[in-house]
């Protein structure tokens, strides 16, 4: 079957959908997609990023689909013609959908573990606007602990239900999963209870944003600043080959070895992703490479950046000086002499 | 979320698991679990409207399913009570047909009355008044249901009315 | 007096009982297809009928039917969609309350057309006490030999239960409603595959609204054609019509498509006017979701000729000056009503419905309620109401399922034909502070506040 994606045509298998055509073209015409997993089966179809045009159904039945498609749950007909990025209307639609996940998202990037390997900060990256249009209060859900390895931040979650998908496919024993409703819907055991199963820390893999965290490495890194090397081990569980990620010596973080769409190749068990943090545990194969514009590649800023000019700096200078002097603030800092002197004072007068 | 647990008495009756197992049976070998929400409702009659966490499990049990299959549901669907909730609920639509006939004013009436704001059972577990959304029932507004009944056309004498039966035991909740 | 064929034995005293209702030709559509007629021309009768799905979409009962998957080989359902909760709709709890055995008549003749030999009713859990009417006329059919095996001796088996639902709207999108069916969250599912390839358990299933299936006794015992010759063009035969709001006769109507609305709401055999002096403002045809009208568009299209209550007519002029007959939820509002508070109702509505799967709804529905709640309560900003529009138009065609566009179009069709009256909520904030703000201020007589200025 032959499928046009943005002008570019490709051979597939019957079943294959718009969203696998579009990445084995790769590229820019591969849709965003923050629900969708290849390795989960019936994922897919919520978020709808990855909507596209369809302007031709098929060589048989050449009349285009009056609605954008998910491209991920559609599937690919012979002579099937798909505008991805090239329509305004499927940028339009992207863009919208990235406004909506942002609205009630609590926008806590800088102390968000996620931050700079978050699928929702690179959609926001590329289809976010700088300010916002929603000026009500942000929804916000009350903490759950959900046992010593995973952090639930509910506040970020998106809804696409990956974790509730791999507690389904890997265990056999899903005890957290999809609360409520609406906009009040929310990832919980409602018991508290620890999500804890061999298999349950690929929640923190496949979670596309900084909702499911990992507890082991919690507020100890910028993802950028450790650096990813693939590693293996024997382990009877899994098949051991992992990402780890290493500042100086320390193991700081174990990860699967994700893929250009930050899909995992292969699923790692509990023993390896947070009990093995000694780097004689690993073999280490050698450094592992992230797309072009990952922040993970600017590793420790080793580059050199530019100084910044600013044209009133002196200006602004004199202005701080004059305020200084106005409120009676010490020029120098207080030794803990002068500290102590002050507060004798106060406490005599 | 459960935060706070109250304590619930379970008590599967004879005629309860009768009906339990009836209800099974109107769903082929292997799809019981179709049969979670009537059983949820059966159960939840039972047992002072309301479903405790135990007593959701307790359900999980009997239809063979994972707790969280049961939790899931149960916080879906508006009409399970996950809270000890007042014997008799008020429960006034609000949608558009229905505020068109002065519902608003008759949910402020009926709080007043009994001293309670929307969604507090009053102090003895009586009343509690609710507003809910549209029950299908907008040629007959302004309405509540009631246990399992529509109360219609409702007055300020009408619902002096039905406070009344209720603190008689006058008024039947449950169809069994 | 126009037709009744769905209504028409309803008055009968103790129609609601089996043998009252058979005593008076019930079960006649049974007979004649399990004796007289195969499935295929049983679904022939429907197709001819132009029998339109009357849950809202409209969608030709017949050829729904004939997609139904008949070469798998797995077992087939029909599911009765009884989960009315379409705000302005409630005519199919009266049918089911006052004439139950309609249904379950319907629900035989139709599974015996789709080869199902085990078929549901879904119906919403507030409706308890209908749920049990009908499970009491259930086992008053089967206790006389219309369900179970072998039926008529024709050698057709089938069973048939209600199902009922735990308080959700979302249910009533059919494939929601056969995951709730299944014991699950209402979620809708992904489409395709349509339930006709894998519904109920992954088996081919059709789920018909409760009046489609209440008229297909009569079309059976008549003729499709005879019922093709009610109604005009594609609007076929015979439609309930719940009414509500500010008019003297509320109530559910049947009535043959292509009355007149004026005849609809004037006459004393329908609505009989407006309920008080107050004047006519604006009217909703089809339930919260579709686009309400003003007044000047409610007896006249836009081209000037008669509004009729047909799927054609009422949609005539499109979104700009249409709107659609939907489910048949008829709501009337007089000049006392505030259509800024109506839109934030039905808001609060879809925004408290959503099931939150996908995106756009989950979070567009909560803040055009935000944003309509803030205008309707005085802290309205210019601004939003060209934000309004934005949010709806982004939710609007992006959603798994059409709760999206139910929730987007009544804020756009307010904005459309009443822009006005969000500007004075906005600029007056001080006029609107009681809920009842146009009881003794009309819009009419404070719109000059917010007319264009010429200069």
């Amino acid at each position: 079957m032959k499928v046009t994606i943005d002008g570019q045509s490709i051979e597939v298998e019957p079943g294959t959908t718009i969203l696998q055509a579009a990445r084995m073209i790769g590229g820019e015409v591969v849709p965003p997609a923050m629900c969708y997993y290849s390795k989960l089966k019936g994922s897919g179809g919520k978020c709808r990023c990855c909507l596209v045009e369809v302007a031709k159904g098929s060589e048989a039945d050449p009349r285009p689909m009056p609605k954008l498609m998910a491209s991920c749950v559609t599937g690919c007909m012979d002579g099937m013609e798909v505008n991805s990025k090239s329509s305004p209307r499927v940028q339009e639609a992207r863009k919208s959908v990235t406004e909506f996940l942002l609205i009630n998202h609590p926008l806590d990037c800088p102390v968000c573990d996620q931050a700079g390997e978050c699928d929702l900060q690179n959609l926001s990256f590329e289809h976010g606007k700088s300010e916002s249009r929603f000026i009500e209060e942000k929804r916000t859900f009350e903490p759950e602990d959900i046992g010593p390895n995973i952090q639930l931040h509910m506040n970020r979650c998106i809804l696409c239900y990956r974790c509730v998908m791999v507690a389904d496919q890997l265990t056999d024993d899903r005890v957290h999963g999809v609360m409520d409703r609406g906009d009040h819907s929310n990832i919980s055991t409602c018991i508290s209870k620890a999500v804890d199963n061999e298999f349950s820390g690929n929640m923190i893999d496949v979670c596309p944003v900084g909702a499911l965290t990992d507890k082991t490495f919690r507020f100890k890194s910028r993802v950028w600043f450790s650096k990813p090397y693939n590693a293996h081990r024997d382990c009877p569980t899994c098949s051991g080959k992992t990402t780890v990620w290493m500042f100086g010596d320390e193991i700081q973080r174990v990860t699967g070895r994700k893929d250009e769409y930050h899909e995992v190749d292969e699923f790692i068990c509990n023993g390896c992703r947070f009990d093995h943090k000694d780097l004689r545990d690993w073999t280490i194969e050698g450094p592992r490479a992230f797309e072009k514009d990952s922040v993970i590649n600017q590793n420790k800023y080793n580059r050199k950046l530019q100084k910044v000019e600013i044209a009133t700096e002196e200006t602004i200078l004199k202005g701080r000086e004059t305020d200084r002097k106005k409120i009676s603030m010490a020029q120098i800092p207080l030794t803990q002499e002068d500290i102590m002197n002050q507060k004798s004072l106060g406490n005599n007068g | 979320m459960e935060r706070t647990q109250y304590k619930q008495e379970i008590n599967m009756t004879e005629a309860l698991m009768n009906r339990i197992n009836e209800l099974i049976s109107h769903y082929p070998e292997g799809k019981q679990k179709s049969a979670l929400l009537p059983v949820l409702h059966e159960v939840q009659d039972a047992h002072n409207d309301w479903l405790s966490i135990e007593l959701q499990d307790k359900v999980a049990e009997i239809l063979a399913i994972k707790p969280v299959e049961v939790y899931e549901v149960v916080s879906f669907y508006t009409m399970f009570n996950r809270r000890p909730v007042g014997k008799y609920m008020f429960e006034f639509c609000q949608t558009s047909p229905c505020c068109l006939n002065g519902v608003e004013d008759l949910m402020d009436y009926t709080c007043n009355k009994l001293g309670v704001k929307v969604g507090e059972p009053t102090q003895d577990g009586l009343f509690e008044v609710r507003g809910v959304e549209c029950l299908g029932a907008c040629g007959y507004a302004p309405m509540m249901q009631l246990g399992d009944f529509y109360k219609e056309h409702l007055t300020k004498d009408k619902v002096n009315q039905l406070i009344e039966d209720c603190k008689n035991n006058t008024i039947m909740l449950h169809d069994k | 007096m126009s037709q009744k064929i769905l209504l028409d034995k309803v008055n009968i005293p103790g129609i609601k009982t089996y043998e009252v209702y058979r005593a008076n030709g019930g079960y006649a559509s049974v007979e004649k297809a399990l004796k007289s007629l195969t499935p295929d021309e049983v679904v022939e009768e429907v197709k001819t009928s132009g029998l339109r799905g009357r849950g809202g979409a409209g969608f030709p009962a017949g050829m729904k039917w004939s997609f139904i998957d008949k070469k798998s080989g797995k077992p087939r359902h029909l599911v009765c969609n009884a989960d009315e909760s379409e705000p302005g709709t409630f005519k199919d709890r009266y049918l089911m309350e006052y004439i139950p055995h309609l249904l379950i008549e319907g629900m035989i003749t139709s599974s015996y057309a789709l080869g199902a030999n085990l078929s549901y009713i879904y119906i919403r859990g507030e409706y308890m006490w209908v749920y049990k009417i009908l499970e009491r006329a259930i086992a008053e059919a089967k206790a006389a030999g219309w369900l179970g095996k072998n039926i008529l001796g024709s050698g057709y088996d089938l069973d048939l239960y209600v199902q009922i639902g735990g308080g959700a709207y979302i249910c009533g999108e059919e494939t929601a409603l056969i995951e709730s069916l299944e014991g699950k969250r209402g979620n809708p599912r992904i489409k395709p595959p349509f339930p006709a390839i894998s519904g109920l358990w992954a088996n081919p299933t059709v789920v018909n609204n409760v009046e489609t299936i209440a008229a297909v006794p009569w079309i059976i015992n008549n003729s499709g054609a005879d019922y093709a010759k009610i109604g005009i063009g594609r609007s076929t035969g015979t439609k309930l019509i719940s009414a509500s709001g500010h008019i003297k006769n509320p109530g559910v109507y049947e009535i043959e498509l292509g009355l007149s609305v004026y005849e609809f709401m004037n006459s004393d055999e329908y609505l009989g006017g407006m309920s008080s002096d107050r004047p006519l403002k604006a009217f909703v045809p089809g339930g919260s979701s579709v686009p309400v009208l003003p007044a000047d568009l409610i007896y006249k299209t836009a081209n000037g000729e008669d509004r009729l209550m047909t799927y054609e007519s009422l949609s005539d002029g499109g979104f700009a000056t249409g709107s659609m007959l939907g489910s048949g939820g008829f709501i009337v509002y007089n000049d006392t009503a505030c259509i800024v508070r109506n839109t934030w109702n039905f808001s609060r509505f879809y925004h408290h419905e959503s099931c939150g799967q996908c995106s756009p709804c989950r979070e567009g529905t909560g803040w055009m309620e935000k944003v309509l709640h803030r205008i309707e309560n005085g802290h309205g900003r210019e601004e939003d109401i060209e934000l309004l529009l934005s949010i709806q138009s982004k939710i609007e065609g992006n959603t798994i399922c059409p709760l999206g566009d139910a929730a987007a179009w009544p804020v756009a069709a307010a904005i459309r034909h009443f822009r006005d009256e969000f500007e004075y909520h906005i600029r007056f904030p001080e006029k609107i502070k009681n809920r009842d703000h146009f009881v003794a201020e009309p819009f009419s007589s404070v719109k000059h506040l917010v007319a264009k200025q010429t200069v």
